[in-house]
């Protein structure tokens, strides 16, 4: 497999997508919402009389934390299922496919695509909401929060590992979809186990602490693992050809 | 530069293409003839392995078709015109071409020299940096063609480059195929249009899942159409052909005030056919030798294997 082959079409990918309002927008209101927006929302229920405790404080901040894994399990969604459902809108596949590039190639350039630009805007808006979250808890707290064991295996590990699962989970159902907006619904169905794992952390079901997410990030590793086999074998070009166009 | 040898593909129970045998030579323009569904797409995607073969064997140059270690090698040397011209129109005229250019591994100055060349040749250089999706449908073809030569492959295939287009950018697309024709490239083109394989065509096949007949335009005429005489009259009768059928074995079709008249050997028999005329009262205003036009023959063949 030639990487330059695949960057070549991460790119064009990625060049389309800054020209896709859609996608433009939500690569910008996920940082504005949770990097701006949950430090305002400590700054304003902190203010109230009474206010956070600082026992209660650090819980919300490693529950807000989880808000940038469902991000990058939800934005890759956006971008990967119009990568290869885009590709069967404007009926490029054909010239596509018959250029020297292997399907590994594509798929990995598409990948890469839908990978970079949802990562970097998680982690801008992570900086973000890490530099106003100390900021306004630090008085509570005595001390900076951010950054921590919790967010760093967040960032780090778990946000690429849910933005892969994602994209590949994506290549599978849009290998399939033959509409957009079809692949992006079926896409953010990957989303659900992670809501999932949130809402049981809220009620005190599992505790997101370091141990934890060390466990997730083993299952989606290995999920990651088979999906990766399941999205090569789904993408069937002379099947997607003859049936796409 | 091309082989294909008793080729066959079934998409299930249904064969699209039928035990197919031809050659393209090096710097030839060939030619495929055929209704909806006769299979010249899936002849164009089997060659440029897109899709695989059920059977037989096919050869671009030296690699094998359907090989996955020579598909890459024969995707190098090939360029596409599909029928969808499957641009992005997102992206600019230019960076369509660059991106493609990029993927075949043309370097880059090259690859800037050749995208200023075919859209200045195709003229698009003007609207280089507009959105290819703004353009009209002739532009787009002339986009896709510029496509699929930007990395000067030695082999161009176009699945009818000039359906639906206006006559003056199908003339444009023509003449285009026309310049590069010259420059010796080979050139595998499916078509509908008959005076395009005609005028362009160095050979034509005509296809209906299975190849019905390969040759140039010239034998493709003498072989499969009987010559026939036009006789302009001044007046015709059903009296007057009543009476010339019983004088003349020939099959006789009238056409207003003309009788177009089936002959095996025009100088023989033309004579005879005159006299016939004449000699029923027939007054004789015209009188024309009818070449045979690849749409006879085509639609002669066509209509044989229903």
């Amino acid at each position: 497999m030639r990487i330059s082959k695949a960057w070549i079409v991460a790119t064009k990918d990625m060049r389309v997508f800054l020209r896709k309002k859609y996608a433009v927008y939500s690569l910008v209101l996920f940082p504005l919402i949770v990097g701006i927006g949950l430090p305002l929302v400590l700054r304003f229920v902190g203010a109230r009389q009474g206010g956070l405790s600082s026992t209660r404080l650090p819980i919300l901040m490693n529950a807000f934390s989880f808000f940038f894994l469902i991000g990058a399990a939800m934005l890759p969604t956006l971008l990967a299922s119009y990568s290869l459902v885009g590709e069967k809108i404007e009926k490029s596949l054909e010239p596509l496919l018959a250029a020297p590039i292997t399907d590994s190639e594509l798929l990995l350039g598409k990948s890469i695509a839908s990978f970079i630009p949802p990562v970097g805007a998680i982690y801008i808006s992570s900086i973000v909401f890490m530099a106003l979250a100390n900021l306004v808890t630090h008085n509570t707290l005595g001390y900076s929060y951010f950054p921590n064991w919790t967010i760093g295996l967040i960032l780090l590990l778990l946000a690429p590992l849910s933005a892969i699962l994602s994209i590949e989970w994506s290549v599978i159902v849009s290998s399939r979809a033959s509409d957009a907006r079809a692949a992006q619904m079926q896409g953010t169905f990957i989303v659900l186990p992670l809501a999932a794992i949130y809402v049981a952390s809220e009620v005190g079901a599992i505790s997101l602490d370091t141990r934890t997410l060390l466990i997730i990030s083993a299952v989606i590793l290995i999920v990651d693992i088979i999906l990766f086999y399941l999205s090569t074998k789904t993408f069937q070009r002379e099947e997607i050809l003859t049936k796409w166009t | 530069m091309i082989t294909v040898e008793n080729l066959t593909k079934k998409f299930g129970d249904v064969t699209a293409v039928e035990g197919l045998t031809f050659q393209v030579e090096e710097g030839e323009v060939f030619g495929f003839l055929g209704p909806n569904g006769a299979g010249k797409t899936t002849t164009i995607r089997m060659l440029c392995c897109l899709i695989s073969k059920t059977s037989g064997e096919g050869k671009i140059a030296d690699y094998q078709i359907g090989k996955a270690a020579d598909s890459l090698q024969i995707r190098k040397m090939i360029g596409l015109v599909p029928d969808n011209v499957g641009l992005y129109s997102d992206l600019s005229a230019f960076e369509n071409l660059d991106f493609y250019g990029k993927l075949y591994e043309c370097p880059e100055g090259r690859r800037r020299e050749n995208i200023e060349r075919f859209l200045k040749m195709l003229g698009l250089w003007e609207r280089k940096d507009a959105r290819a999706g703004s353009f009209s449908k002739g532009m787009k073809q002339k986009l896709a063609l510029a496509r699929a030569l930007v990395h000067e492959p030695k082999i161009l295939f176009m699945d009818e480059p000039t359906a639906n287009l206006d006559p003056e950018s199908a003339k444009t697309v023509r003449d285009f195929i026309l310049e590069i024709k010259k420059q010796g490239r080979t050139i595998f083109l499916n078509t509908h249009n008959l005076d395009e394989a005609q005028r362009i065509c160095d050979r034509i096949g005509i296809l209906k899942t299975k190849l019905v007949t390969i040759g140039t335009p010239e034998q493709l005429r003498e072989s499969l159409s009987r010559p026939k005489t036009e006789i302009r009259l001044a007046q015709v009768t059903e009296a007057l052909v009543s009476a010339l059928r019983k004088l003349i074995p020939n099959k006789i079709e009238v056409s207003g005030d003309k009788l177009i008249i089936d002959v095996t050997d025009p100088d023989k028999e033309n004579p005879t056919i005159i006299a016939a005329i004449t000699s029923t009262g027939g007054q004789v205003r015209e009188v024309t030798q009818l070449v045979p036009t690849l749409e006879d023959v085509y639609l002669q063949i066509v209509k044989e294997t229903k």
